[in-house]
């Protein structure tokens, strides 16, 4: 065990960690931050999506002590300072981008990412883009549409109701 | 103008901010004082007796609590199944028992037979593997291919079944001469056999469960990702451990999605209570992805042929099919209604067909247990019909639509009995096929099939018109059919003092949207905001009493039992404004939140009542009870049959074989809609998880029996980029003749309708492009099936 040390949603933060120990376990279980989600063991679901000095990334692909040092940003970061929904957020509330919730985090953290590279994304482009992320509820169109969204873009337009 | 409150509005969801927020509270989410954790361990062979297993090397291993085998279960119950269903004959099924842990034999790869509990998650998962390697199993030849399983006496998934068969049945067994006799007589028979490919539901939250027990008062607790907390308190007490129902609390929080693989109780969940107990400690345990594939109950996996005989204008005379359902090496808690009750009734679909006969046998093989999966049942009712249908228009040149038309049920034919057990209360066919033609531009088609030419590609267009039986169920009916339980619901309405709302509602959400959507109804009813009304489920101390949320159930049932309960707070309300107001209470109506005297201007608000409820110091306490709370109990009298339209368009590269829906059109009739900003998301998830099933879902297993789709890496879940955006309506409604709320129920119907409209697009792409030697390819119409296929 080692103590790792990163910062985490703009604090400093510390737990302890082996080697072994996953960015995502660290999250959860060190610093007790449960909105990131573990939904495979092959890194294909996309659950666990968090921004690692401001790229998307896997959390269950990523050792703790790889990442020590570094800036990430998990679901829990992401409402404004005030506590209301960030956009990105709020357009998955406003368009139903989500049932279960379990996918949500690593959607959210996945079109935040998106948008930020390509902050006007064709339909097509969101899709590819959200190829990583697996939801078994929302047949992806309310996601697809809350993305449009959040760049702005009429997404009732495009995606006939 | 759309409404913006109460029923019929789109109101956003509120359970969606914790969840964006990263707040939601998922089982695995816990974290508890003590706790220790558990790790199945699990047979690599399908079948195999077990020879012995060495627990002292595993036991002596750093931070090891206890390690459970079969042996320390093998004088608890198993785990039942919830219907007995009886073979043609009129012997009943064969039954063998599901034990907590393998014990004797494993019967599928995934088959647990031990348990390590460790101070540590990587401790118990190190010293699993150390008894996995200390375990002898003699393994036996696997029985995984259905049709070999029945053929071969010798070789037995449970030694006391010779044949492999769980039941041969019939419905309606004395239809079968009538349907035989009409098969003859019918000028055209078309024939089809065709697979139901198996599923794996794959809800993204793995299953989890939490064991407690608290030694000063014997109570235990179980935290766990359910459906219906209820049905497992009663399984777990009542079949598998024998404790007191009033000694488990069940709770079922944040549960992210079930699709049928979380309604039923599973072994785990028996084995962290008893650990917890042993050990004086909360024991948990979450499946890896890879133990959810292997051992979540999956989904359909039946093989059959059906018959349809008609005229040669296409009016359906009769259609009979045999079926061999896959029920795995266990029975599941309702495997033996969904290929059954859930299947043979329905498959007459919205059709006036005179003679309908249907034959299942279900079959035990060394495979994951098989159960209800999103639609259950009717999505391969359905597929079978419509893909038989479509088969029959191919070899009589007739337009699928028009064959539809000339054969649904019309709206002056309800109530209608079918020859297959139902009675279909209420519906317009004609209209959601009317809608769908219109909302998928069918007029245009040939525009866009030139078009898509041009680039090579082959497009087709495919339909179907679908029904289901939902609302799950009328206990009197299911008593009949077989089943153990009754399948009402429950809901206590709680008005607090100051004129706030709690409902305890025998509903479990796992992404349905329960928590916006039954404060809708209160409010409309109550004529109180939304905000005031505040929705418990999921916890057998707080509510009291439910059957869950699944066959589409959840407002149909639940939701009628809490508008029942509603009706008796404004029956009680009108009594004490009458004692307040000083009038008769035949003369206090209620409207718009207030009971008033009819015909004055006299009235009382609805916080004014529930307060003097409270506060009962003008009251009449001689004849009524203070407090404003009440209970209903809610069976219905009748299934309900929502039904709908579906059209699919495909793209076909006859280079690669590899198919894309373009277009997707949903036209439904859910009876009255309460939401339809949530509807409407229902909808999607459902096509999402038929076009999955359509496209690139299977399960495979190998000869041995091991399962060659166990990860994301094998098992193609559909993606962002293999659906388009779906047009979806409901506005075609003819409301439920039977409950109060006029509901049918929207969960399954994207996951039933949309197969076969997939499948027949499919074929008519490749139609269209000469190759009309393809008259069927089995699910998943993957590019391999469909270059294999073209290319015969
Ligand atoms: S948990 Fe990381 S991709 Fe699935
Ligand atoms: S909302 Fe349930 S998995 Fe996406």
């Amino acid at each position: 065990m080692t103590k790792v040390t990163m910062t985490v949603n703009g604090k400093s933060v510390s737990a302890e960690a082996e080697g072994r120990t996953l960015l995502v376990n660290y999250l959860r279980e060190g610093l007790g931050l449960t909105g990131t989600h573990v939904g495979c063991d092959t890194s294909q679901c996309g659950a666990c999506v968090v921004h690692v000095d401001g790229k998307a990334v896997k959390s269950c692909t990523v050792f703790a002590v790889d990442v020590a040092g570094s800036d990430v940003r998990t679901i829990e970061g992401m409402a404004n300072a005030d506590g209301s929904l960030g956009v990105v957020q709020q357009a998955f509330q406003d368009h139903h981008g989500l049932q279960c919730g379990f996918c949500t985090p690593g959607m959210v953290m996945s079109s935040a990412a998106l948008l930020a590279e390509n902050p006007r994304p064709t339909e097509a482009e969101i899709r590819h883009y959200l190829e990583g992320n697996i939801c078994r509820c929302t047949g992806y169109h309310n996601i697809v549409k809350a993305v449009l969204a959040a760049s702005g873009q009429d997404a009732g337009a495009m995606a006939a109701e | 103008m759309p409404k913006d409150t109460g029923i019929g509005a789109s109101t956003k969801r509120r359970e969606d901010v914790r969840f964006l927020t990263g707040r939601g509270v998922y089982t695995d989410d816990l974290s508890l004082f003590g706790q220790a954790h558990a790790v199945m361990v699990r047979s690599s062979v399908a079948h195999g007796r077990i020879v012995s297993i060495d627990t002292a090397a595993a036991e002596s291993m750093p931070g090891v609590l206890a390690v459970f085998t079969g042996e320390d279960f093998k004088d608890v119950g198993g785990n039942p199944a919830g219907w007995l269903i009886n073979s043609r004959d009129g012997t009943p099924m064969r039954e063998p028992k599901r034990p907590v842990l393998a014990h004797g034999k494993v019967r599928h790869v995934g088959d647990a037979y031990a348990a390590v509990i460790a101070e540590t998650y990587a401790q118990a998962k190190d010293a699993a593997q150390v008894l996995a390697d200390a375990t002898v199993i003699e393994e036996l030849p696997a029985i995984v291919d259905m049709r070999a399983a029945v053929a071969d006496a010798s070789n037995r998934v449970h030694d006391e079944i010779p044949d492999n068969l769980c039941f041969d049945w019939g419905w309606i067994e004395d239809n079968r001469a009538a349907v035989d006799a009409a098969m003859k007589a019918a000028p055209h028979v078309v024939t089809l056999e065709l697979t139901n490919n198996r599923l794996v539901p794959n809800a993204m939250e793995p299953r989890a469960s939490i064991g407690e027990y608290f030694p000063g008062t014997g109570d235990y607790k179980l935290t766990t990702t359910s459906q219906n907390p209820h049905l497992t308190r009663l399984l777990v007490c009542a079949f598998v451990m024998g404790i007191p129902e009033n000694k488990l609390q069940v709770v079922a929080p944040d549960v992210g999605g079930g699709f049928g693989s979380k309604i039923y109780h599973y072994g785990e969940e028996a084995l962290v209570l008893a650990a917890a107990k042993r050990l004086g400690r909360p024991v948990r345990w979450t499946a890896e992805r890879t133990e959810s594939f292997l051992s979540d109950a999956h989904g359909r996996d039946h093989v059959t042929k059906i018959e349809l005989g008609c005229t040669k204008e296409g009016d359906i005379l009769a259609i009979r099919t045999e079926t061999l359902a896959n029920v795995g090496a266990y029975l599941s808690n309702f495997s033996t209604a969904t290929p059954t009750f859930l299947h043979g009734t329905l498959m007459a679909g919205p059709y006036k067909v005179p003679h309908v006969y249907v034959n299942v046998k279900t079959v035990f093989t060394n495979t994951a247990p098989v159960d209800a999966y999103r639609g259950a049942g009717r999505p391969e009712a359905t597929y079978s019909i419509e893909r038989v249908i479509d088969k029959m228009c191919r070899e009589l040149g007739l337009d699928p639509f028009e064959v539809r038309r000339r054969n649904l049920l019309t709206p002056d034919q309800f109530p209608y009995t079918t020859p297959v057990g139902l009675v279909y209360d209420t519906g317009n066919y004609q209209a959601t096929l009317d809608k769908a033609v219109e909302l998928a531009d069918v007029a245009g088609f040939e525009a866009r099939r030139a078009e898509s030419a041009k680039r090579g590609k082959l497009r087709g267009m495919g339909l179907s018109t679908w029904i289901e039986a939902c609302g799950i169920a009328p206990s009197h009916l299911v008593g009949v059919l077989g089943s153990r339980v009754g399948l009402y619901d429950a809901a206590t309405v709680r008005v607090n003092a100051t004129g706030t709302i709690s409902v305890m509602t025998g509903a479990h959400s796992h992404g349905q949207g329960h928590e916006t959507v039954f404060p809708q109804i209160v409010a409309e009813k109550l004529g109180i905001p939304e905000t005031s009304v505040e929705i418990v489920h999921g916890d057998t101390a707080k509510i009291p009493f439910g059957m869950g949320s699944y066959g589409s159930r959840s407002l149909a049932v639940a939701g009628s039992a809490m508008d029942r309960a509603l009706d008796k707070i404004i029956a009680k309300g009108k009594k004490i404004a009458a004692h307040m107001l000083e009038a008769a209470e035949g003369d206090i109506t209620f409207a718009d939140g207030k009971f008033s005297v009819a015909g004055t201007d006299k009235a009382k608000s609805f916080g004014e009542i529930a307060f003097s409820a409270y506060v009962p110091h003008n009251y009449p306490l001689e004849t009524l009870e203070p407090g404003l709370e009440e209970t209903a109990f809610y069976d219905p009298a009748n299934f309900t049959y929502p039904a709908g339209a579906y059209i699919c368009e495909v793209e076909v590269d006859a280079e690669t074989g590899k198919v894309d829906v373009v277009a997707f059109t949903a036209a439904d009739d859910f009876g009255n809609v309460m939401n339809p900003l949530i509807v409407e998301g229902q909808v999607h998830g459902g096509v999402g998880q038929g076009i999955g099933q359509a496209l690139c879902e299977n399960t495979s297993y190998d000869e041995n029996g091991q399962l060659l789709t166990g990860s994301y890496m094998d098992y193609a879940m559909p993606r962002a980029d293999d659906v388009p955006f779906y047009t979806v309506d409901h506005s075609c409604a003819t409301p439920c003749t039977h409950n109060p709320l006029g509901v049918k129920g929207c969960g399954e119907a994207g996951a039933i309708g949309s197969p076969p409209a997939v499948v027949n697009a499919v074929i008519d792409a490749l139609h269209s492009g000469g190759h009309t030697h393809v008259t069927h390819i089995d699910m998943p119409v993957s590019p391999n099936r469909v270059w294999q296929a073209i290319n015969a």
